[in-house]
C-alpha cells in the first residue's frame, strides 16, 4: 500500500532525517517510534505532503506522491489526524464530516443548494462507526478532547482512504480512551484493509495494537520489526526503551 | 544635472519628514502590536501645537524651535493619555478592534482640533533666518528644506543611539521580538509601552511640527499622511526602524523622481510600490514574520443556524414595512432609507469576507467605487440606461476583486489589510488622476436613473429590492457549500487542507464575490446622488463598512444588517444634533470596543 | 520555598495540567520528570504565569503568586528559563543579559555580565555576536545567564539538555551545581535520567498533568517499579 524508499530531509545542514525506508500493507498498523527529536515528525510531514523530502520517494499503491501538496495527497486516498486535533470548531460534528464528503464529491463551490439540504446519512453512519452519532449536532468547539480524536478519526474516513496518518493518536488523552481509541481504529483498519501509520508515545498502545514497530534515532531508522523482537533488540533498549520495556 | 540633484534633494527633505512620522508608527507597532490609525491625528495635533506656540511666543530663534520641540512633547504626553485611557485596556482584544479604536480617536481629534483651531487653514510664520533659498549648482533650494533633512538625520541618529545604547531601548528592541518573554524577565511591560508610545507620538508631534513653516496646517492632515505613513512602515517591514528609515528614502525619491517621469500617476506609483513590495515580500523590506507568542483570544462562534420563529416573524415585519412604509414617507426619509438599504448591502458584502471568511479588507471601498464608476462611465460615456450600469457595475467590481484579491487573500491579519488598503488607494489614485476619464477631483455628474426610477419612491423601492436581494443572496452562499469551504479554511487551515480545501481558491472566489456585491451597492449609491466622486472609494468608506461590521458583530449574520442601520442612523441623528458629531461618534466607537467587544449583535446572543 | 497545591491548566480544550502539587524546598535542586507531553513544560509556564492557571494555588516565599502577571512573579525572585530558549535573536549576548537585568537583593551577590561569564567562560569570547548566530549551548548558556541576571532565588529550568552535545550537558550539570552550592534553588524538568540524577536532590514525576510519584533521587534510582511505570518511554 505504501513503500517508502531512501527519505531524506536537512535543515539548514542538520540531517533530520536520513535514509529512511518502510513499508505499510493494507489492514496493517506500523508505529513509528523514538526519542525526541528523532525525526518522527519530519518523515510523517514528508508523507503527507507538508514538506518535501530532499530525497527519496514516497509511493502510494505504486503511484508516486512525493512532494504533493497534502490536498493533492489527500484526493489520492490519505486520511490524516493530528497530534493537536484540527477540527472545524464552527461547524457542527455532522457539518465537519459532510465537508469532508462534499470535497470528496468536489462540490465545495456550490453556492445555491444549502449545506443542510444534504442527506445526513453517510456523514451519520461514518459517525456512528466512531461511536459519535449521538453528539452529531454538537459544536466541534465544545466536544471534549477524547471526542474530538474520534470526529477525526471520521473525517478521515469519509473519501475512504487507504492510507491513514495518525500523528500522536493519543496525546492528550485519558489511559482508558487511548485504548478504546487505538482498539477502534484497529479495527477499522482491519475490517477496511486500511494500512495504518501512527506515531505514539505511549508503549502500551504502540505494544498492544501495532502489528510492527519503526525505530528512528538521530533521523536514521534503528530497527524495524515485530513488536516482541524490537523489544528483544538491545540498541533500542539503550537509546529508547531503556530497561524497563 | 543640477535639476536632477535638487529633486534628489527634496525628495531627501520629505523623506526625512515621512521618517518621523513612520517611526514612531512602526515603533509602536513592534511593541504593541496595535496599528494606531490615530499617528496621523498625533501629527497633525503637533502641527496645530506648533503653530500656536510659535506665533504666541515672541520671534527669534530659541522661541522657534523651542516652540517646536516643546509641541513634540506635549504630542507625546497626548499619545500617553491615549494609550493610558483607551489602547491599555485593547492590548489583547482582536487586532481589527483595536484599529477601530484608535479610529474613534481620529474622529475625536478632528472635532477637537476644527474646536480649537477652527477650519480655516492656518499659515504659521516661516522658521526664523531660514526663509531663503541656496544655490546648489546653480538651482535654487530651500534652506529650510536643508535643515529638515539635517534634522531627519539628527534624529535618526538619535534613535539609533536610544536603540542601542540604552536600557530602554534594548527592551524595546527585545519586545519587538518577544513581548512575552521580557515580562517573564521581570519587565513591566505597561511601562515599557507607555514609553514607547510617548516615543513615537512626540515624534509623529515633531514631524508635524516642523511642518508648520513649509505648509499650511489643516484638518485634512491626519489622514493625508497616516496612509503615506502605512506605506512607508509596510514597506519597510512591521516594527522595523531601519525599514522605516530605508523605505521613506525609497518613497521620497520615489515621489521626488515620479513627478518628472510619471507626472500623471504619482499617487499610484507610491501605492503600486507597496503592492508589489509586499506580493513578493510578504513581511516588507526589512520585517520579520511575526512571531507566534502571542495570539488574541477569540471565542469559537456557534454554528450556523436558520432562522426560527421569532427570527421569521421580525424578518417578515421588516420586509412588510419595506414595502407598505415607504409611501408614507417624505423624499428626504426616502433618501434615506435608500442610503440605507446601500449601506446594508455594502456592510454584509464586508462581513463576508470577514466574518465567515476570517480575512480583513481595510479597502472595501474600492469595490464600492469600482461599481460607481463603472455604472457612471456607461452612462457618460457610452450613453447607457441606468438599467445597464446597474447589470454591468457588479460585474466590473467582481473583476477589479479578482484581480486585487489574487495577491491580497494570500496574506493574513495586518499585512493583508494593508495590501488591501493600498489597492484601494491605487484605485482611489487612479480615480483622483486620469482627469479625462474620471473627471478627476470634478468627479462625474449627471449619472441619473432611468426616468421612471427618478422619483425617490420608486429608487428607494429599487433599492430596497436590490439591496435586500443582494443581501439575501450573500446569505443564501453563507449557508452553502462555499460558505462552510469559507468558515472552515478560518476555522483550521491545517485541516481544510488535509480534506482537499484548497484555501486559496475559496478565499479568492469570496473576495471577487464581496466585491461585486460592494460594486451593486456603489451602482445604486451612484445612481442615488446623479454623480460619482473620488471620496466615493476613499479612506473614510472603507472604514465606514468596517465600522458596520464590527459594530454589528463580525460572528453574527445578523450584525452587518444592524451595523449597518445603527452606524447609518447614528451617522444621520449626531450631524442633526451636534456640530462635534465626528468626536461623538469616535467617543461611541471607542466606548463600544471597550464595552462590547464583539459587537452589538454578539453582545445580544452573550 | 515554593509550594504549588493543586494547579489546572489547559490549553485550547486539552486539559494539561489535572492537579499538580509539588514544593521546592530553599537550596535544593528539585526535578520534574515525565514523557513528553506529560506537562512538565505546562506546569512551569503556569507557576510563572506565562500560561493562566485554571485552578490552584502557588506560594513562593510566602505569597500567593498564582494569577499575577509574569513580571511581578518574576521580581518576586522567581526566573524562568525556556525549553525553548527564547533568545532575542537580534540581540547581542550582552544586550540579551541587559533585558534579564533586575535590582539586586538584600544578601545575595548580585549577578553582573562579568558573573555570567565567568560561570559560562566561552561566553565572555562572544559579548558581542548577536543572539541568532551562537550555537545551540552557547544559547542555552545565554538564555541561563540571562535570568540569572535579575537575582532569582529560585529558577524554573525547562529541560536544559535537551538537543545538546554530551560535552555540553556535562557542562550545564556543571553549571547547576554551581549554582546550588551558592544557595539557589532550581526546579528541573528534564527527559533525561542520568542528567537528572547527576544533579537533582529530589524527584517528581508527572504523568498526563499529575504528580504520581515524589521522593529522594536516590529512592527513585533503586525504586525500579517506579521508573518502569512512569518514565520508560
Amino acid at each position: 500500500m505504501l513503500e517508502v524508499q531512501g527519505l531524506q530531509k536537512s535543515f539548514g545542514g542538520v540531517r533530520a532525517v536520513r535514509d529512511v525506508s518502510l513499508r505499510v500493507a493494507g489492514g496493517e498498523l506500523l508505529a513509528l517510534i523514538g526519542p525526541n527529536g528523532a525525526g518522527k515528525s519530519t518523515c510523517f510531514n514528508m508523507l503527507n505532503g507538508q514538506l518535501r523530502p530532499d530525497a527519496g520517494t514516497v509511493r502510494l499503491d505504486g503511484r508516486d506522491i512525493t512532494g504533493l501538496p497534502p490536498r493533492v495527497i489527500w484526493r489520492l486516498g490519505v486520511g490524516r489526524t493530528f497530534q493537536i486535533t484540527a477540527t472545524f470548531g464552527s461547524l457542527s460534528v455532522l457539518e465537519n464530516v459532510q465537508m469532508a464528503l462534499l470535497s470528496h464529491a468536489r462540490r465545495l463551490f456550490g453556492l445555491w443548494r444549502p449545506v443542510a439540504a444534504e442527506d445526513p446519512a453517510p456523514a451519520l453512519a461514518l459517525l456512528d462507526r466512531v461511536g459519535m452519532a449521538a453528539q452529531a449536532a454538537r459544536p466541534c468547539g465544545v466536544l471534549a478532547y477524547g471526542d474530538l480524536k474520534r470526529v477525526e478519526l471520521a473525517i478521515a474516513l469519509a473519501n475512504a482512504p487507504r492510507l491513514l496518518l495518525m500523528d500522536e493518536p493519543t496525546a492528550g488523552m485519558a489511559p482508558a480512551e487511548r485504548v478504546a481509541l487505538m482498539a477502534l481504529t484497529a479495527t477499522i483498519a482491519r475490517q477496511s484493509g486500511i494500512a495504518v501509520l501512527f506515531t505514539e508515545h505511549d508503549m502500551d498502545v504502540v505494544f498492544t495494537h501495532a502489528d510492527r514497530l519503526l525505530v528512528l534515532d538521530r533521523g536514521a531508522m534503528l530497527a524495524e520489526g515485530r513488536p516482541d523482537e524490537v523489544r528483544a533488540d538491545p540498541r533500542v533498549r539503550e537509546v529508547y526503551l531503556g530497561s524497563s520495556h | 544635472m543640477s535639476h536632477l540633484l535638487v529633486q534628489g534633494l527634496s525628495g531627501l527633505a520629505s523623506a526625512a519628514s515621512l521618517f518621523l512620522v513612520a517611526a514612531g508608527l512602526t515603533v509602536i507597532f513592534g511593541v504593541t502590536r496595535i496599528v494606531n490609525f490615530a499617528h496621523g491625528s498625533l501629527y497633525m495635533l503637533g502641527a496645530y501645537l506648533a503653530y500656536s506656540l510659535v506665533t504666541w511666543l515672541p520671534r527669534g530663534h530659541f522661541p522657534f524651535w523651542g516652540g517646536v520641540v516643546l509641541a513634540a512633547l506635549l504630542t507625546g504626553v497626548i499619545g500617553v493619555v491615549v494609550e493610558v485611557l483607551v489602547l491599555r485596556r485593547i492590548y489583547k482584544a482582536p487586532e481589527l478592534f483595536q484599529l477601530l479604536a484608535t479610529f474613534g480617536v481620529v474622529l475625536v481629534v478632528q472635532d477637537l482640533a476644527l474646536a480649537v483651531w477652527g477650519p480655516q487653514d492656518l499659515l504659521g510664520p516661516r522658521a526664523p533666518g531660514l526663509r531663503g533659498a541656496v544655490d546648489v549648482l546653480g538651482e535654487r533650494f530651500p534652506l529650510y528644506d536643508l535643515v529638515l533633512i539635517g534634522i531627519g538625520g539628527v534624529v535618526l541618529l538619535l534613535l539609533w543611539l536610544l536603540f542601542q545604547r540604552t536600557r530602554f531601548g534594548v527592551l524595546v528592541r527585545a519586545a519587538t521580538a518577544d513581548r512575552e518573554m521580557v515580562g517573564a524577565l521581570g519587565v513591566n511591560q505597561r511601562w515599557l509601552f507607555t514609553g514607547v508610545f510617548f516615543l513615537g507620538s512626540a515624534l509623529a508631534g515633531l514631524g508635524g511640527a516642523l511642518q508648520v513653516p513649509r505648509e499650511s496646517v489643516n484638518l485634512n492632515m491626519d489622514l493625508a499622511i497616516i496612509s503615506e505613513a502605512f506605506v512607508v512602515v509596510v514597506v519597510g517591514g512591521l516594527g522595523s526602524l531601519p525599514g522605516a528609515a530605508l523605505a521613506a528614502l525609497l518613497i521620497g525619491q520615489l515621489q521626488a523622481f515620479g513627478i518628472l517621469v510619471f507626472p500623471r500617476i504619482t499617487l499610484v506609483l507610491v501605492f503600486l510600490v507597496m503592492a508589489v513590495v509586499l506580493v513578493v515580500r510578504p513581511y516588507g523590506l526589512l520585517g520579520k514574520r511575526p512571531g507566534g507568542h502571542a495570539a488574541s483570544v477569540t471565542l469559537p462562534e456557534p454554528p450556523l443556524a436558520g432562522l426560527t420563529g421569532r427570527g421569521r416573524a421580525v424578518v417578515a415585519l421588516a420586509l412588510v414595512l419595506c414595502v407598505v412604509l415607504p409611501p408614507f414617507l417624505g423624499d428626504y426619509a426616502l433618501v434615506v432609507l435608500s442610503e440605507l438599504a446601500i449601506a446594508v448591502l455594502f456592510a454584509a458584502s464586508l462581513h463576508f469576507i470577514m466574518g465567515p471568511g476570517g480575512m480583513a479588507s481595510f479597502g472595501h471601498a474600492a469595490y464600492f467605487g469600482a461599481g460607481a464608476y463603472a455604472a457612471a462611465l456607461l452612462v457618460k460615456h457610452a450613453a447607457a440606461p441606468m438599467e445597464v450600469g446597474l447589470l454591468a457595475a457588479p460585474f466590473a467590481a467582481g473583476l477589479v476583486g479578482l484581480l486585487f484579491g489574487f495577491f491580497c487573500v494570500r496574506l493574513s491579519g495586518v499585512y493583508s489589510a494593508m495590501l488591501t488598503l493600498a489597492f484601494a488607494q491605487i484605485a482611489w489614485s487612479t480615480a483622483f488622476q486620469w482627469v479625462e476619464v474620471t473627471g478627476g477631483d470634478n468627479g462625474i455628474l449627471g449619472v441619473w436613473p432611468s426616468a421612471w426610477a427618478v422619483p425617490k419612491l420608486a429608487y428607494a423601492y429599487l433599492s430596497l429590492a436590490l439591496c435586500l436581494g443582494g443581501t439575501w443572496l450573500l446569505r443564501r452562499v453563507i449557508f452553502a457549500p462555499m460558505g462552510y469551504a469559507l468558515r472552515a479554511q478560518r476555522d483550521s487551515a491545517l485541516r481544510a487542507e488535509a480534506i482537499g480545501i484548497d484555501a486559496f481558491k475559496v478565499r479568492w472566489l469570496a473576495f471577487a464575490l464581496a466585491a461585486a456585491f460592494a460594486g451593486l451597492a456603489g451602482a445604486l449609491f451612484a445612481f442615488g446622488k446623479g454623480s460619482v466622486f473620488p471620496t466615493t472609494m476613499a479612506i473614510p468608506r472603507s472604514v465606514d463598512a468596517l465600522l458596520m461590521v464590527l459594530l454589528g458583530g463580525v460572528q453574527t449574520l445578523i450584525g452587518p444588517v444592524i451595523g449597518a442601520l445603527a452606524y447609518t442612523g447614528l451617522h444621520e441623528q449626531l450631524v442633526r444634533v451636534t456640530e462635534l458629531w465626528r468626536a461623538a461618534l469616535g467617543a461611541i466607537i471607542i466606548a463600544l470596543v471597550l464595552f462590547f467587544p464583539r459587537g452589538l449583535a454578539g453582545f445580544r446572543r452573550a | 520555598m515554593l509550594t504549588v497545591d493543586g494547579l489546572h491548566a489547559h490549553y485550547g480544550r486539552a486539559h494539561i495540567l489535572d492537579g499538580v502539587s509539588l514544593t521546592v524546598e530553599p537550596g535544593e535542586v528539585h526535578v520534574l520528570l515525565g514523557r513528553n507531553g506529560a506537562g512538565k513544560s505546562t506546569t512551569m509556564k503556569a507557576i510563572m504565569g506565562l500560561v493562566p492557571p485554571s485552578a490552584g494555588r502557588v506560594t513562593f516565599l510566602g505569597q500567593a503568586i498564582a494569577g499575577r502577571a509574569p513580571f511581578e512573579i518574576a521580581r518576586a525572585g522567581l526566573g524562568y528559563v525556556p525549553e525553548d530558549r527564547r533568545i532575542f535573536a537580534e540581540l547581542t549576548v550582552e544586550e540579551n543579559l541587559e533585558c534579564g537585568r533586575q535590582k539586586p537583593r538584600d544578601g545575595q551577590r548580585p549577578w553582573s555580565v562579568e558573573r555570567v561569564c565567568e560561570l559560562f567562560p566561552s561566553l565572555a569570547a562572544m559579548r558581542r555576536r548577536p543572539g541568532g548566530r551562537m550555537s545551540g549551548g552557547e544559547q542555552q548558556m545565554l538564555t541561563i545567564g540571562r535570568t540569572l541576571m535579575g537575582n532569582p532565588r529560585l529558577i524554573l529550568l525547562d529541560e536544559p539538555s535537551e538537543g545538546l552535545a554530551p560535552v555540553i550537558v556535562e557542562r550545564m550539570a556543571a553549571a547547576i551545581l554551581a549554582l546550588k552550592a551558592e544557595g539557589l534553588s532550581v526546579l528541573l524538568s528534564e527527559q533525561n535520567l542520568s542528567f537528572a540524577y547527576a544533579v537533582s536532590d529530589r524527584a517528581s514525576i508527572i504523568e498526563k498533568g499529575v504528580v504520581r510519584w515524589g521522593g529522594t533521587m536516590a529512592a527513585l534510582m533503586t525504586d525500579e517499579a517506579a521508573r518502569r511505570a512512569y518514565l520508560s518511554v
